[in-house]
């Protein structure tokens, strides 16, 4: 006889009766560390019986990130245009006692060692922040200047809003150049001598439910040690590219310094570590799916910032598990990698929400809408453009060979136009550079000999197709005047000299 | 065993490191040396069995020897565990161990990337 087998229902359940668990204390709650091996043992639908609520978590460096101050008003009143908290500028042109400050503005004291975050987080430390206040004055608010100190229970409110956080995942980064770079990715050591990469991987919100089956405007979650919102996509939302974030806001007296830190990147400048978590109600298969991934699948590019270039070289593609390792391969080499993110706090995150739904303080809530599922991040429309180094650049740049001596190195410098004279190979490539200094310094030492013996052999250089803003601060860091222009087999095409950077900058204002 | 050495005007030029290997025997590694016209300061990898004889022919010399036992101490309430500090320490002072950072302070020659790597700054050289 034959058999009719019915078709298969999809495990489900509706969050009202997720809820009803969480009051009644019947609620399975697991973090997304802990979901791929219950999937994997279950399966989908034995995870949806099984499980009601995936915490996830993360806390990272998030630099868009600040908060809303109402300071009350004062007598006689004042409508503040330009404030400081601690000698940090926050934006006064919001109402008459609303400021906005951010967490990346540096102090005018301290500078960048001292911030907007180090100020968020004296606040919520219950720390005494000095304000001061400049007026415009006008009949109904008459008052000049303001001084003052406040606590962060003095303020009628404060709240966080951050525009962009928690990032779905963020490129690594590493440096091909032959100089230290300190980046808001942390220190990146000459020719590829690390990784650095952010982000929690199996841990990370949106990486738990991509296609925005629950997360969205309106949806309750972990912010900074309180309860916060997502309020809508954050700002640079990218979803089609995989890199989806968040706008947050809470409650930042609610907040705690244990979730919310201050941070100083190395000639970069101040951020806050932000703690957030979003709870993923497991409604159906499809999210129980998407919160078993795994750090080995959520890949990010590797890229070159040795390249001070929007666009900037990937080198290769590594999943958060390979970078975990200590580990990844780059041409051929291993490289270190490190973290700068916390994967330690980020649990602390997931287990902290874990707890409160587990204990009935936290009721998960209903999207108002998913967020977009659509859309890539634009570049800037660049209308005003300063132009590029070929375009300003010197053509008729005379070199020397390596084996020419200095005294026919001096004639040649006298009949060019340029203080710098590159020493090229015989098939035209950058070797060296002497200066008319080193050939002043040869002859007064009495040491006559050869160009290769005085030339400096580490040459910046610049590449006909970079702005000639890089250029710029390339000879500013190094202190030169003048860069040898290359092409790409490092072959001297032209020259690019400080005066004619200053001649283009003379010209522009003048009309 | 790590050796700071803090070499003084006077003698910075003799050929001190030479001299105290010869009359030691003592297999000696120099990690880290900063050294100008006035003055040096070299940090040094010794065994635990020369290193009373190595400081004592230093001190000899005239050189002020310092054992560095702790050359890095990280302040638990800062830190937070990112790793900002793992990679870019030449002589792996730092790992993860359950993704809370541990440190090994017989590793650290006090070359202070860290210290400014560090984006919490929890991190401080001691005796620096």
């Amino acid at each position: 006889m034959e058999k009719v087998q019915a078709p298969a229902v999809e495990a489900e359940k509706s969050l009202s009766e997720i809820n009803e668990r969480i009051r009644d204390g019947s609620v399975r709650v697991v973090t997304a560390e802990e979901m791929p091996a219950i999937v994997e043992e279950l399966g989908p639908d034995g995870a949806v019986r099984e499980v009601d609520v995936v915490t996830t978590g993360t806390f990272g460096a998030m630099c868009s990130s600040g908060v809303f101050l109402n300071l009350g008003h004062s007598d006689p009143p004042i409508k503040i245009s330009r404030a400081w908290l601690n000698r940090v500028e926050a934006y006064g042109g919001v109402a008459a006692v609303d400021l906005f400050l951010g967490a990346t503005q540096p102090s005018e004291d301290k500078g960048i060692e001292y911030g907007g975050a180090h100020v968020i987080e004296d606040l919520v430390s219950g720390r005494p922040v000095d304000v001061i206040g400049e007026g415009v004055g006008t009949d109904c608010y008459p008052r000049m200047e303001i001084e003052t100190t406040l606590h962060l229970e003095d303020l009628n409110q404060a709240l966080m809003v951050n525009p962009r956080n928690a990032y779905q995942r963020y490129n690594a980064a590493t440096n091909s150049s032959e100089r230290t770079l300190h980046t808001y990715m942390g220190t990146l050591l000459p020719r590829f001598g690390n990784v650095h990469y952010s982000g929690a991987g199996v841990l990370n919100p949106i990486s738990n439910d991509p296609g925005f089956e629950y997360i969205g405007t309106g949806v309750r979650i972990f912010l900074g040690g309180a309860q916060g919102y997502i309020v809508g996509p954050g700002t640079q939302h990218s979803p089609e590219s995989g890199f989806a974030t968040l706008m947050v806001a809470g409650d930042l007296k609610r907040m705690t310094s244990e979730f919310l830190r201050a941070a100083t990147f190395t000639r970069y400048g101040p951020t806050l570590y932000v703690g957030v978590g979003v709870p993923i109600p497991i409604l159906n298969e499809r999210l129980a799916l998407s919160t078993a991934v795994r750090d080995e699948d959520i890949t990010v590019p590797i890229v070159d910032y040795g390249v001070q270039r929007r666009e900037r070289p990937v080198l290769r593609s590594a999943s958060y598990a390979e970078l975990r390792s200590g580990f990844v391969e780059i041409n051929g080499k291993e490289v270190p990698t490190a973290s700068l993110s916390s994967f330690h706090m980020a649990r602390r995150v997931a287990g902290t929400l874990k707890e409160w739904i587990e204990r009935g303080e936290f009721l998960l809530t209903e999207q108002a809408e998913p967020l977009p599922r659509s859309g890539v991040i634009r570049p800037m429309k660049q209308t005003k453009e300063l132009p590029y180094v070929g375009d300003v650049m010197n053509r008729d740049v005379v070199t020397v060979g390596e084996n020419i001596s200095v005294p026919e190195a001096a004639r040649v410098i006298v009949g060019s136009r340029f203080d710098h004279l590159p020493v090229v190979s015989d098939d035209g490539k950058l070797m060296g550079i002497i200066t008319t200094w080193d050939i002043s310094k040869a002859v007064a030492n009495g040491n006559i000999s050869r160009v290769s013996e005085i030339m400096t052999r580490r040459v910046y250089s610049a590449t006909p197709d970079e702005p000639i803003e890089l250029a710029a601060r390339t000879m500013d860091i190094h202190s030169i005047s003048a860069l040898p222009v290359v092409d790409k087999d490092n072959r001297v095409i032209g020259m690019i000299t400080s005066n004619d950077l200053s001649r283009l900058f003379a010209g522009r204002r003048s009309r | 065993m790590k050796l700071m050495l803090r070499v003084a005007p006077g003698i910075v030029r003799k050929p001190l490191i030479a001299s105290v290997i010869l009359e030691t025997g003592a297999l000696i590694n120099i990690e880290r040396a900063s050294i100008d016209a006035v003055s040096g300061e070299i940090v040094l990898d010794v065994s635990d069995d020369k290193c009373r004889q190595v400081k004592d022919a230093f001190e000899r010399r005239g050189v002020d020897v310092i054992l560095l036992e702790i050359p890095v101490m990280r302040n638990e309430e800062e830190c937070v565990h990112c790793g900002a500090c793992i990679a870019i320490c030449p002589t792996g002072t730092f790992r993860f161990d359950d993704w809370k950072v541990v440190t090994d302070p017989g590793k650290c020659i006090q070359c202070g990337a860290c210290v400014t790597a560090c984006p919490h700054r929890a991190l401080q050289l001691v005796l620096r």
